[in-house]
């Protein structure tokens, strides 16, 4: 689903690269988390599969596509198969939870009896039925994760891309997103998520592939956060 | 769907920048206005020199009993004199119809002209005799007036330009300096434009990276932006044509009121289905030239 190979990323002339030489197979339906200190690279990985930076050397292929040969106009089609949330949520503060996840249909230009079937039946999903008409300031911070997660995942892309999506919350609200992360998993989407909370890759046992300096340091199924410790 | 989301967005838009929006309005109907009066006054002055051109007659006046004796040192012209002089004109290849004035047509014809007020004091021996003569190449009346001005019974061939140069000077500097207002204000609004997308591109930030991460089409995320420059100059090319119509309407309505006013004058007409439509396509490609520009800059896609 997700092929680099020999992929290296430096952002400016002088910088040390955010990644080295980096050469990783995801199949489809792989749950992966991609581990490793603040600056390994793991965000930076990320932005290659979305095309939202350009590969200095290497190729990045994204369900079957050569990302880095891709023509700009079809960019877009590339990120429609994919979905991304982040630690911070971004969602729209002057919209509900239902216009918020209705937001990613609109845009592509789906008919309104499509919205009005798909975005209830995504809220159930994330378990937000009931809250639709909330806005975001009115929900704790798991809650909004998952509209966002709704939103990642209403177009019911092939990937979703995470980074550190429980970044921002408690353990016990994290469990329950980890939870809906799996649950997504088993639909047979490919997930890659980047984070450093130990504890949840410890507990989940996945595949862990881990970055440090850009480089990749370890590949394990069902790892664990950290080898060494 | 996505009509109605493109227009919701911009809307939106419009209302949140407000008062960038009415500045870009007010600058472009300012802009658009000085460059639609410009090209009226040219298209005026090509009027004015088509009917002048049209009309050009050089006159030839004649000396009569009354002439000073500085231009008619023989006294009235004779009648040889008049008729090798009639031969001459007829032989020049510059000339094309030659017609003789007496005394009494010019009496006549100065009495149409003018009220009663006036033609009351004047008698028929003070206005001169005269050969009219219309050209062939009328731009060249000069050569005519140099070859006449000094021939034998000829009091004066006056000089026709003078009248009218002075007219033609001051609006061809009009039409320049209302041409160079329109080229600085043209540049403001193209800057308004640019600093307002800058703004809505930072204040919709958000909006627009969701967009572009679920995949909408790089149209898609630009064409509210867009339509808002759009939307903007179009008014303000609106407003500086409703502005070029009152003044063509209520300003040459009062100098044809004037009693005597007989040149041809530009008129609402012009202005609506030539002026305006000019105006607001310029408006419109400045405005989409400068959203495409600013928007590649600042907003990522
Ligand atoms: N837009 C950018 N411009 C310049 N350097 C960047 C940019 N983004 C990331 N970097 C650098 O690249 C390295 C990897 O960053 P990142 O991929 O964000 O790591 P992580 O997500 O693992 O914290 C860091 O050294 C960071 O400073
Ligand atoms: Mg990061």
């Amino acid at each position: 689903m997700i092929t680099f190979e020999q992929v290296s990323k430096v952002y400016g002339e002088g910088h040390r690269p955010a990644l080295a030489e980096v050469t990783l197979q995801i199949d489809r339906g792989d749950f992966v988390f991609l581990v490793g200190p603040s600056g390994s690279g793991k965000s930076t990985f990320l932005r290659l599969v979305l095309k939202e930076e350009r590969a200095s050397r290497g190729t990045v292929q994204v369900a079957g596509r050569d990302v880095g040969r891709l023509r700009s106009w079809k960019v877009p089609g590339l990120r429609r198969q994919i979905g991304v949330v982040f630690q911070d949520f971004r969602l729209l503060a002057d919209k509900s939870v239902y216009e918020n996840v209705a937001f990613a249909l609109q845009v592509l230009g789906k008919p309104r009896h499509v919205i009005a079937q798909t975005v209830p039946e995504t809220l159930g999903l994330v378990g937000l039925s009931g809250k639709e008409r909330r806005r975001p300031h009115e929900l704790s911070g798991g809650e909004q994760q998952r509209v966002a997660i709704a939103r990642a995942f209403v177009n019911r892309p092939a990937i979703l891309l995470a980074d550190e999506p429980t970044g921002n919350l408690d353990p016990e609200t994290s469990v329950g997103i980890m939870k809906l992360l799996d649950r997504i998993n088993r639909t047979g989407t490919t997930i890659v998520m980047a984070t450093h909370d130990d504890d949840i890759v410890d507990q989940m046992r996945k595949r862990v592939v881990e970055l440090r300096d850009g480089r990749v340091v370890r590949d394990e199924d069902r790892g664990v956060y950290g080898s060494g410790r | 769907m996505r009509v109605g989301f493109v227009l919701g967005e911009m809307f939106a838009g419009l209302r949140r920048n407000i008062t960038m929006t009415l500045s870009v309005v007010l600058v472009t109907m300012v802009s658009l206005f000085f460059f639609g009066a410009g090209l009226l006054v040219q298209q005026q002055v090509s009027i004015l020199k088509g009917d002048w051109y049209d009309r050009v007659q050089v006159s030839i006046f004649l000396c009569g009993e009354d002439s000073p004796a500085e231009a008619c040192p023989e006294g009235a012209i004779t009648a040889s004199q008049r008729d090798a002089l009639r031969a001459q004109l007829q032989a020049d290849p510059l000339v094309d119809e030659v017609f003789y004035e007496s005394q009494a047509d010019a009496f006549r014809n100065f009495q149409q002209m003018y009220d009663t007020s006036i033609t009351a004091n004047v008698t028929t021996e003070q206005l001169p005799e005269s050969f009219r003569v219309r050209l062939t190449d009328p731009s060249r009346y000069q050569e005519v007036t140099a070859e006449f001005v000094d021939a034998a019974g000829v009091e004066d061939v006056p000089d026709q330009r003078a009248i009218l140069e002075p007219l033609f000077t001051v609006l061809g500097t009009a039409t320049q300096i209302a041409l160079g207002l329109a080229a600085l204000m043209l540049l403001c609004s193209v800057m308004l434009v640019s600093t307002t997308i800058r703004l809505t591109a930072f204040s919709r930030r958000r909006e627009t990276t969701i967009m572009r991460l679920v995949g909408a089409s790089r149209a898609l995320i630009q064409l509210p932006f867009v339509l808002e420059g759009v939307i903007a100059s179009l008014l303000g090319g609106l407003l500086a044509s409703a502005a070029l119509w009152a003044m063509v309407h209520f300003g040459v309505a009062r100098l044809r009121a004037r009693p005597g006013f007989t040149t041809r004058l530009i008129d609402t007409h012009d202005v609506l289905w030539q002026t305006a439509p000019l105006i607001l396509a310029v408006g419109l490609v400045f405005a989409i030239g400068a959203s495409l520009f600013s928007l590649r800059r600042w907003l990522k896609v």
